[in-house]
């Protein structure tokens, strides 16, 4: 497959599937389980040194992609190529090994810490699990130079989780994820538990550490607002499938799917002039059940522009104006 | 007169760790029919200057100051009293709709209830009026959702419930906290075009409670903004977005991400919150202000009236916060 721009292709994921066997309460035992289809079949890439962001609503399977993709959860179907290797064969060990290069960045800024270590060996564990050899006096030179590098003061080493607020908190997640130097970070809603002032400091201090340790960054948020700022290019999915890929900006400014469309004029805009005299497209009802997805296009019982075909055939990823911007919609 | 009238509102909480002022000296007001955006972050008091006007701070909480709503005094009337005027005149939704709802019961006998015990209406006229409050809430298929369980509703139709349920007594003022932040954004501009349309059909005010600016831009007619438990400033929506008279009002503007431009970098307000347990003297945004000066560390500036009604606690110049 050729790049659309120069840099290395870190991950490939190849029509990656992640089910989940349902058995509905008080169901007989021989009772075949339901199938829960939470991502069916997403295709991407991941290219050194960018962001790509995934947006989508509660359910659409962001997170259950992302847990997948550093094989927290188990893929049904598919390929997840990294560097190369398919991870979805790789046995427990063999992916514990893969971790030092691909962390992860969680939703909860305190919940994700033990509450009963202090962020010293918070941050060291990682180090410590990976590089056994390392004096204690050089783990803590490390976690030291680590807490400074996202916006920690040193002499915080040996506090609680819970005496830190929840923007400290997640620096203290970023520090862990970032010490064994990582090429990959998956960061799930990453800021959507701060406030909007503490929101913009995490989001800088992210796009910073980026620049300069040279990660590649999945950015996983509701907030499309969050996702424009940071992304370089940005996945739209809906029902565990992927809609619409695209550079950010192109995304932003010349959506194509319709359910990009509904999504983007549904984010109130912070100017009151404009937020009043914007054209919403209101979809209507509600999201469909991942257990019972509809047939052809799984988007088509809220499209406004649905059509006979739509739900026939399953609409494929089409590459539209080369290979950047692609879109799952039979009105392209 | 003014439906809703706060005049030096105080909030305090008894904790193990010592008395917390989450609300301090707190005046505005609500005219009928207006809607009022109350903007901040957690701590900033908004949740709290809600639930001391409808009496439902938690037991460690205290209050003074007066509420006035329609010219009746609310702080410190008896429950009784207060429970007539909580649903009949004044009612309010909350930002989790599942917790909000009884889980044992169906969502039609909630909304019977509401009538039955408020209005006196019997169980038939009572079901009838709660179905047409749900077909006025959009919720498809209204009288078959009356039998069935919050559990069974997702959560922008659970939203829709309390909606309906809050409006069921035609109250004079709905008290809206954080209703759409639990929602994701398509829901969202569903609950608010819908909010939009029942404050015009039945002419209710609203006091909007939320930390998105963009929802606030939308339907706010004027707009508080808190900051540790205080009025930072207060204006009209045009007003507070286009021309903040607080440096925190400018710095939160600033720091928000938009979807229709592309900034490098965000701009940020510096530090975190302050601990309400040990508020600094005079200003409690002085740690984090760009416009900081000897006067802020001393002493609290006072609500200022300036241009017509907006209001403003600040130190510095206008034309100093302008220039930021």
């Amino acid at each position: 497959m050729s790049k659309p721009n120069d840099k290395t292709m870190l991950m490939q994921v190849q029509d990656l599937k992640v089910h989940f066997d349902i058995r509905p309460e008080n169901a007989w035992p021989w009772v075949k389980p339901l199938t829960l289809k939470a991502v069916d079949g997403v295709s991407l890439e991941i290219f050194e040194g960018e962001t790509l962001g995934i947006v989508g609503e509660s359910g659409c399977g962001k997170s259950t992609l992302a847990r997948a993709l550093i094989g927290l959860l188990p893929a049904r179907e598919g390929k997840v190529l990294w560097l190369g290797q398919d991870l979805t064969q790789f046995d427990k060990k063999a992916m514990r090994s893969k971790r030092q290069e691909l962390q992860m960045i969680f939703q909860d800024p305190l919940a994700s810490l033990n509450p009963r270590m202090n962020i010293g060996d918070i941050i060291a564990e990682p180090l410590e699990t990976f590089y056994p050899h390392l004096s204690k006096q050089e783990t803590k030179q490390k976690v030291q130079d680590m807490m400074t590098k996202v916006g920690l003061l040193p002499n915080l080493i040996n506090r609680y989780p819970h005496e830190f607020s929840g923007g400290q908190c997640q620096r203290i997640g970023i520090a862990r994820a970032l010490i064994l130097e990582p090429k990959l970070v998956i960061c799930d809603e990453p800021v959507s538990a701060l406030d909007v002032s503490i929101q913009a400091q995490v989001i800088n201090l992210l796009m910073e550490l980026q620049q300069e340790m040279g990660l590649s960054l999945v950015f996983i948020a509701h907030d499309l607002s969050v996702v424009r700022h940071i992304s370089d290019r940005v996945l739209v999915m809906y029902l565990g499938n992927a809609m619409e890929i695209a550079n950010a900006n192109q995304l932003y400014t010349n959506p194509q799917h319709p359910y990009t469309k509904a999504l983007m004029s549904a984010v109130p805009i912070p100017d009151p002039k404009i937020e009043r005299n914007k054209q919403v497209e209101l979809l209507l009802g509600d999201l469909p059940s991942p257990i019972n997805p509809p047939s052809g296009c799984v988007f088509r019982t809220r499209c406004p522009q649905a059509m006979a075909k739509c739900a026939d055939v399953v609409p494929e990823l089409q590459a539209l104006k080369g290979e950047a911007h692609r879109v799952s919609c039979h009105l392209i | 007169m003014s439906l809703l009238e706060v005049s030096n509102l105080n909030v305090v909480f008894d904790t193990p760790d010592g008395v917390v002022t989450a609300v301090k000296n707190l005046s505005f007001d609500i005219a009928a029919g207006e809607t009022l955006g109350i903007v901040g972050e957690s701590g900033s008091g908004k949740s709290q200057t809600a639930f001391a006007i409808m009496g439902l701070l938690a037991s460690n909480g205290r209050v003074s100051g007066s509420v006035k709503f329609a010219g009746n005094e609310l702080v410190g009337m008896s429950d009784q009293q207060l429970n007539r005027i909580r649903a009949e005149q004044v009612a309010m939704i909350f930002q989790d709709p599942m917790t909000s709802l009884n889980p044992y019961l169906k969502v039609g006998e909630q909304l019977m209830e509401v009538l039955i015990h408020h209005k006196g209406m019997d169980k038939a006229s009572a079901r009838a009026h709660s179905v047409r409050m749900l077909e006025a809430v959009k919720m498809p298929e209204a009288s078959k959702r009356m039998n069935m369980y919050p559990h069974e509703f997702s959560g922008g139709m659970r939203q829709r419930v309390m909606i309906a349920m809050a409006l069921l007594c035609d109250p004079q003022l709905l008290i809206a906290d954080e209703p759409t932040t639990a929602l994701d954004v398509t829901v969202q501009a569903q609950i608010m075009t819908l909010l939009d349309e029942l404050k015009s059909e039945f002419n209710t005010a609203i006091m909007l409670i939320t930390h998105d600016l963009g929802v606030v831009a939308g339907v706010c007619n004027n707009v508080m903004v808190m900051y540790a438990g205080q009025t930072m400033e207060f204006g009209s929506t045009e007003e507070i977005f286009y021309q903040p008279s607080h440096p925190y009002t400018g710095g939160l503007l600033e720091s928000v991400p938009r979807l229709d431009t592309h900034s490098e970098v965000l701009a940020i307000i510096p530090g975190n919150p302050p601990n309400l347990l040990h508020l600094p003297a005079g200003c409690p945004f002085q740690d984090r202000c760009d416009l900081v000066q000897e006067e802020c560390r001393v002493s609290m500036p006072q609500l200022q009236q300036f241009a017509g009604s907006r209001r403003r606690a600040c130190h510095a110049a206008i034309e100093m916060v302008g220039a930021l």
